[in-house]
């Protein structure tokens, strides 16, 4: 895959358009390209060889990407850019990959698993992908193709029985594979199941915009805390140096009068000068009731890492964790400094009380009013991290109001897409009227304009 | 270092690969588009932003640059409250003062004027040695992170025309174009503007391969098959929730001690005696204690064949 497919390597004048259009993807995902970072783009390519791929795109990233959010961008729209780039020329000359592979046919199932194991340890990338292509045919052969090439991609990935290394498995375990590795086969049985359909339809399906999902949060629980954890530390960071950069800028409106006055005896008294008090960044009364059950386990793992990011950054800081009824655990989070063992406490011990497993909103309040209540005043904040799905139960909003109207301010982060709230048993609308903010908070930017909102001074 | 004596410029990277034998020879094991963010920024002349995690040689970086161009270093230290003064320069007063009272009454207001405000009596701080120096440099601008925005839109005229401007005495144009690195922990985001006008670079921790090439650069003698089970650990170290993770600079240190000591392998033992070079928290201290210390022991860890 040679960016200039068509051979003029001496001048840029088949790439530059390219290059421009790149640079037009990477702003649709919204990535912040300016004709500066172009500029400097084209200069370090005439610097570069561009028969080397992986050349070719770290002076793209060098160039272009910011930060290593912008990086991670680059690199899942680079591919997919400069794939669908040749394969339009492809159909635009009709080319095709004659010659349908010879040999494939006398390759077993077994067989090809035992080499793709031996490949994803130890073999290089081209091989990787020929084999992507033997599975495919094999996998063709069984006639279990969906057409859909997601879902083709995680039967094959089934078919041939690979499974990642859990991250802490002990090496010696014949059956796994380096899940790094993995995903690069699936990238490339992916792209292959592409190429195939492009050639047997002849056109080249629409570009879509990278599903969001791709860059969300990594909740799932499959993946790894650790990169949860990591976003969570570059926030709290951010939390323990926000508002210096305020200070001093903008002047606060409420007169010192004292300091003026004292000020003042330069003047003969006369208050030339006003003295302004200043402003002290928000450092709220934090109250967090964290959803922990079934139906955001994905998301409650976030939850609770958020949560112990907060309590490092904020010394009044109560949390509770809820299923169908509340109970508090600052002290946990106060007593264990790891993560890990936080979790493992709120699991095990720390009495998150738990019968049918459901959500019981309307309880959890009732039961919140009762007990915390008379400490809620106008200058605490309630934060809810759930997903509002009550289960089919009493919402009983009218209760949540009350705990509104007691706190200063209320928020809500919802661990859905806005799209799904309101359907099925999900109630958000009883509550959204009655807080500050509703927050969708599904990806680390929905997780920034909260810490904004949270942080901003009034 | 090599003397250049008709033209200014020192040693100058002519392609990737020389760029990184040159770090090499340095001492530096360039990993990944480190060479090549290098070499486009000499090409290019533009400042290089790096970024990563505390402790992967991002100003390590900046030195070795400075060793493998023969370029000398100027450094300025961010922090907090830093300002024009400390970073571009500042009149040096009492000079001027000096020149006032030797003047006496006699001389005029415009001559005296002119002659306190010239660069005799200009006091050249990092920013300002940096472009007024007749061989180019290697300027490093540490931790920008930790400075307030407006020291940062400051920058900015110095990084993209490399220029000053003294109210006083008019614009300092750069004698020499000097080699620029920010490096920055990422404790606050940078603004746009200035991160439009750097090249970006980001530095993680090694791979076990990479990480055990620099150790062997750094403590040859260490045997091959010690110095890989003490990169495991690191690693392994590395990947436990700690409040600072071993630096490479740390993984150095711990085998050059480990030479010292004459360790023949890395138990638990030895672990249990040297963690505190690698590790500086007491609670860090303990989680290692408990999580590695125990592996060792079942002899989980140094198993795995090399690759």
């Amino acid at each position: 895959m040679t960016p200039a497919s068509d051979g003029n390597t001496h001048r840029p004048t088949g790439m530059a358009p390219r290059l421009l259009e790149l640079a037009d993807e990477l702003r649709r995902e919204g990535m912040a390209v300016g004709t500066s970072e172009l500029l400097d783009a084209f200069e370090a390519l005439r610097a570069v060889s561009w028969a080397d791929q992986a050349e070719f795109r770290e002076a793209i990233a060098a160039t272009l990407a910011k930060s290593q959010e912008d990086l991670r961008l680059l690199e899942l729209v680079f591919d997919r850019f400069f794939f669908r780039a040749v394969e339009r020329e492809a159909v635009g000359r009709g080319l095709k990959e004659g010659a349908k592979r010879k040999g494939v046919e006398r390759m077993d199932l077994d067989e090809l698993r035992d080499r793709i194991r031996d490949a994803l340890r130890d073999g290089s990338d081209g091989e990787l992908r020929d084999l992507a292509r033997l599975a495919i045919a094999a996998f063709g052969r069984q006639g279990e193709g969906s057409g859909v090439i997601g879902v083709d991609v995680q039967r094959i990935r089934r078919t041939l029985a690979l499974k990642g290394e859990s991250r802490r498995a002990e090496p010696q375990d014949r059956e796994s594979v380096p899940r790094e590795r993995l995903r690069q086969f699936e990238g490339h049985v992916r792209r292959e199941l592409e190429r195939e359909l492009i050639e047997r339809t002849e056109s080249l399906a629409p570009a879509r915009p990278l599903r969001d999902l791709d860059r969300a949060l990594p909740t799932g629980p499959a993946q790894d805390l650790a990169a949860v954890h990591r976003v969570v530390a570059g926030l709290r960071r951010r939390l323990a140096t926000h508002g210096r950069e305020h200070r001093g800028r903008s002047r606060s409106s409420v007169v010192d009068v004292r300091r003026t006055m004292r000020h003042s005896l330069q003047t003969g008294g006369v208050p030339l000068d006003l003295r302004y008090r200043p402003r002290r960044p928000r450092r709220p009364e934090l109250y967090v009731l964290c959803d922990v059950s079934t139906s955001v386990t994905s998301a409650s793992v976030f939850f609770l890492s958020v949560l112990h990011a907060l309590h490092d950054s904020f010394r009044r800081l109560r949390s509770f964790v809820f299923v169908e009824r509340i109970s508090e655990v600052s002290d946990v989070f106060e007593r264990e400094r790891s993560f890990a063992a936080v979790s493992r406490a709120i699991a095990g011990d720390a009495g998150v009380a738990d019968v049918s497993g459901y959500t019981d909103y309307g309880r959890v309040w009732l039961e919140f009013l009762d007990g915390v209540v008379d400490d809620l005043d106008h200058r605490s904040t309630v934060i809810v991290l759930g997903d509002a799905r009550t289960n089919g139960r009493e919402p009983h909003a009218r209760v949540f109001s009350k705990v509104a109207a007691r706190a200063g301010r209320t928020f809500w982060m919802n661990p859905e897409p806005r799209l799904y709230w309101n359907y099925g048993d999900s109630v958000m609308a009883a509550y959204e009227p009655y807080c500050t903010g509703v927050f969708e908070c599904w990806t680390t930017k929905h997780l920034e304009a909260f810490v904004n909102a949270l942080t901003a001074q009034r | 270092m090599v003397e250049s004596i008709l033209s200014p410029v020192s040693v100058d990277f002519v392609s990737i690969e020389e760029t990184q034998t040159a770090l090499t020879g340095a001492g530096y094991l360039a990993g990944g588009s480190t060479a090549l963010v290098c070499y486009l920024a000499q090409r290019l002349g533009k400042p290089v932003l790096v970024e990563g995690p505390a402790g992967v040689g991002k100003t390590e970086l900046a030195k070795a640059l400075s060793r493998a161009t023969g370029r000398s270093l100027i450094r300025l230290q961010c922090y907090e409250g830093l300002d024009e003064a400390k970073a571009l320069y500042e009149w040096n007063y009492r000079k001027q003062l000096l020149r006032i009272q030797v003047e006496a009454s006699d001389a005029g207001w415009q001559e005296v004027k002119d002659d306190i405000f010239g660069e005799e009596f200009l006091l050249a701080r990092p920013l300002l040695t940096a472009i007024s120096e007749e061989r180019p440099v290697v300027l490093l601008i540490d931790e920008i992170d930790k400075t307030d925005q407006e020291f940062e839109a400051m920058l900015l005229e110095v990084l993209s025309d490399f220029q000053i401007s003294i109210p006083e005495l008019g614009v300092v144009q750069a004698r020499s174009q000097p080699l620029v690195l920010l490096t920055s922990n990422n404790s606050r985001e940078l603004t746009e503007a200035l991160k439009r006008r750097c090249l970006y670079l980001w530095l993680d921790y090694p791979d076990v391969e990479r990480e055990l090439e620099i150790v062997h650069l750094h403590a040859p003698d260490l045997e091959e098959s010690v110095a890989r089970k003490l990169v495991e650990v690191v690693q392994m170290v590395r990947d436990l929730d700690l409040k600072k993770p071993p630096s490479i600079a740390e993984s150095i240190d711990w085998a050059r001690a480990l030479l010292l000591l004459g360790a023949e392998n890395v138990d638990e033992e030895v672990l249990r005696r040297t963690m505190s070079i690698i590790v500086k928290h007491r609670t860090d201290l303990d989680m290692v204690a408990e999580r590695v210390g125990v592996k060792l022991t079942d002899g989980l860890i140094g198993s795995r064949p090399a690759g």
